[in-house]
């Protein structure tokens, strides 16, 4: 009931694309998180499923419906907006039974309702105040109170806890997480903070610039990104990415680019010379650099960052460019300025081609 | 770990800093505190001065003018009666009559114009293509005045050349000469040339309600009737407030379409207090008679103006 499904959806604002053919299955019960930098077109794509916006082209099945057509209201989903968008004119309770006041619900069932939601968002000490009487935390919660007290059969969220300080942050992430468990709805999470959609969701959908690039499992979109883009836009800190072209070295295929090379797995090297790319992008992650006496690359440590329970190791090639290290903090600490030698397993290399950034997988 | 400790760092610099280097040199706060207060009088003092002269003395004068008849005939000496003249004034029917007129024009104008107002101001907002032409010609009102607007509508109206007549409608009397319809037709000026004003006052009133407090209710199931009523009407009510308030204190300060239109007349029906207190000193040339109206009048705005000031104070920490 509360599978959404987007089918070629496109949005533009005069010229601007802000939804470039979006094609998108999201199953009953799913957490989906829609990820993407600042002004890539998550909150657009959410307000089209919302009916808030209607698609330059494309449909928006609901359900078992298209509901191109049907009135948000009707669309059976609740949204809570980045601010919160309380009626600052009505009390908390006012704000959460509004849903069921529109709707015609008998009194009685709405105090129940009301009081359900408050409890399961603590807020029962709480429903006499205005929202301007709240801090940022409680004005969240309001808002999420709002969007659960009707039993939509989804959730759309658009950055919901991008107001919230970091501490409340990671507790209001676990007990969103908790909520929908419970509730067993539909959830479409907008967000632009990595660590939320790694954590929060069932399956991540990436966007750039209106375009879906990737749509996994977390764990599978960090292992294996589609594209360039996603490679760099997921982890932190971010994968390092080297151009250059498959060589010989003493019998091994290996990637040479301008500041050394990386040894290839013999499948990957045969993939990638199959694939026809004129020229190579190689991406290793800093958890899979590890020094070592024979390691491939040399480099100079430039910056040691200690993070407590572990350090990145902000280090140079010969051709300057820049190549981050992570290290658990247990090892001694580098000095700065040395000179080292980094190898990474091929296994846990990333290949892709230079012009259509399109992942390279070992065949 | 290193940006941590630069953190706690920086914060005891700045600290230290408050307390080293402002305690020990502070003057006594007594004195410090009189000179400021000496200071901040002798800055208030040109605007005194201007007050002073052009506000509180006139003011003043007039309020004790009222208590001084002025002679049937010029020339005789004015004769000292205490508060008999505003008892006399205040109680009179003409006095009455005319602010039962100020305040039926008041109740003619204020509601119509601000309903019109605000409906203009929603068409206005919505997001279609063109819709800034509508919103120049909604507001074009705001630039002429209340001499312009009572000419154009003095020609509407007139019985030979007006729109009435070509329309094929010819009242007898003509409707400015008409006791019933002569208040209605100044109101109607009044609405028409206020409604520029009105309208762009409700649409920064409507501008000012976030776009997603109504998304949030078009979500919550809430039609355009039940969001206008239960959101854009209770967020608007502080502008809404405000206008009533503004078009009273208009309504009771209307001269120029009166004086343009009716003089006053017919049978007294359009005899607002400000063209009251015109006529009484004019006309009449009963100073003493008009500075207690003056005063009456004062009284009224101003009590209108404290209103509107309290509920501004009140505003302020309604605020979101
Ligand atoms: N109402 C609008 N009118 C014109 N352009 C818009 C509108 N809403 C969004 N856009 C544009 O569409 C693009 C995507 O915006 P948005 O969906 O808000 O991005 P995100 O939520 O990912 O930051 C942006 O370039 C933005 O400027
Ligand atoms: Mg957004």
């Amino acid at each position: 009931m509360g599978r959404v499904v987007l089918d070629h959806v496109t949005k533009k604002f005069d010229e601007v694309v802000a939804v470039d053919d979006l094609s998108l299955e999201i199953e009953d019960r799913e957490f989906l998180v829609l990820l993407g930098p600042s002004g890539c077109g998550k909150s657009t794509a959410l307000r089209v499923i919302a009916g808030l916006e209607d698609p330059t082209s494309g449909t928006v099945t609901i359900g078992d419906r298209v509901v191109n057509d049907v009135e948000p209201k009707d669309r059976d989903i609740a949204m809570v907006f980045q601010s919160y968008a309380l009626y600052p004119h009505m009390s908390v309770r006012k704000n959460i039974e509004f849903p069921l006041r529109t709707r015609h619900v008998e009194p009685a069932d709405r105090q129940i309702a009301v009081n359900e939601a408050a409890v399961a968002l603590g807020l029962v000490g709480l429903l006499n105040r205005k929202p301007a009487q709240l801090s940022g935390g409680q004005r969240q919660r309001v808002a999420l109170a709002r969007a659960i007290v009707r039993r939509p059969a989804v959730f759309l969220m658009d950055e919901p806890l991008s107001n919230l300080d970091a501490q409340l942050r990671i507790q209001t992430r676990a007990e969103l997480i908790e909520l929908q468990r419970n509730l067993q709805t539909t959830v479409v999470y907008v967000t632009h903070d990595q660590v939320e959609a790694m954590t929060m969701g069932h399956r991540i959908a990436i966007m750039n610039d209106g375009v879906l690039q990737q749509v996994g499992p977390p764990q599978s979109v960090y292992e294996r990104p589609a594209n360039l883009f996603v490679a760099r836009f997921i982890g932190n800190p971010p994968m390092n990415t080297m151009e250059g072209r498959v060589v010989d070295r003493e019998g091994v295929r290996a990637v040479e680019f301008e500041g050394g090379c990386l040894p290839l797995d013999p499948a990957h090297a045969a993939a990638a010379e199959a694939s026809g790319a004129k020229s190579l992008v190689v991406g290793v992650r800093p958890e899979h650099l590890a020094f070592s006496d024979d390691g491939a690359l040399h480099a100079v440590i430039t910056v040691v960052e200690s993070l407590g329970h572990e350090r990145h190791l902000i280090c140079r090639l010969t051709d300057g460019q820049m190549i981050i290290v992570r290290q658990g903090s247990d090892v001694p600490r580098p000095a700065e300025g040395t000179a080292v030698r980094l190898a990474a397993d091929p296994m846990h290399l990333h290949v892709f081609d230079a012009v259509t950034e399109r992942r390279i997988d070992p065949r | 770990m290193s940006t941590i400790d630069g953190g706690a760092t920086l914060g005891e610099t700045r600290s230290s800093a408050v307390v080293g280097v402002e305690e020990p040199k502070r003057p006594p706060r007594s004195r410090r505190r009189m000179r400021e207060i000496g200071l901040a009088y002798l800055l208030l003092l040109p605007s005194l001065v201007i007050f002073g002269v052009f506000i509180f003395y006139p003011f003043l004068r007039n309020f004790y003018l009222g208590f001084y008849r002025t002679p049937p005939f010029p020339g005789l000496p004015m004769r000292y009666v205490g508060f008999d003249q505003y008892r006399d004034v205040l109680t009179s029917t003409d006095f009455l009559d005319s602010v039962k007129t100020t305040v039926l024009f008041m109740i003619m104008t204020v509601p119509a114009g601000i309903a019109l107002g605000l409906g203009l101001a929603v068409l206005a907002h919505q997001r279609l293509k063109g819709i800034g032409v509508y919103r120049t010609i909604f507001s074009s009102t705001v630039a002429t005045s209340v001499a312009v607007a009572s000419v154009i509508f003095g020609t509407l109206f007139n019985p030979v050349v007006g729109l009435l007549p070509w329309l094929g409608v010819n009242p007898r009397p003509p409707i400015l000469d008409n006791p019933q319809w002569a208040l209605p037709a100044v109101a109607l000026v009044t609405i028409w040339q206020t409604l520029g004003l009105t309208f762009i006052l409700m649409s920064s009133g409507l501008q000012a309600i976030p776009d997603e407090i109504h998304e949030a209710a078009r979500v919550d199931g809430a039609g355009a009737g039940t969001r206008f009523w239960k959101i854009t009407i209770p967020l608007l009510s502080p502008t809404i407030f405000f206008a009533v308030v503004i078009g009273g204190i208009f309504a009771f300060q209307t001269f120029g379409q009166i004086d343009l239109l009716t003089q006053g007349g017919p049978l007294k029906k359009t005899n607002v207090l400000t063209y009251f207190v015109y006529r009484t000193l004019r006309t009449e040339n009963n100073d003493g008679k008009a500075a207690v109206l003056a005063v009456a009048l004062f009284t009224i705005t101003m009590t209108l103006t404290l209103v509107q000031m309290r509920f501004l104070e009140r505003r302020v920490h309604y605020g979101r």
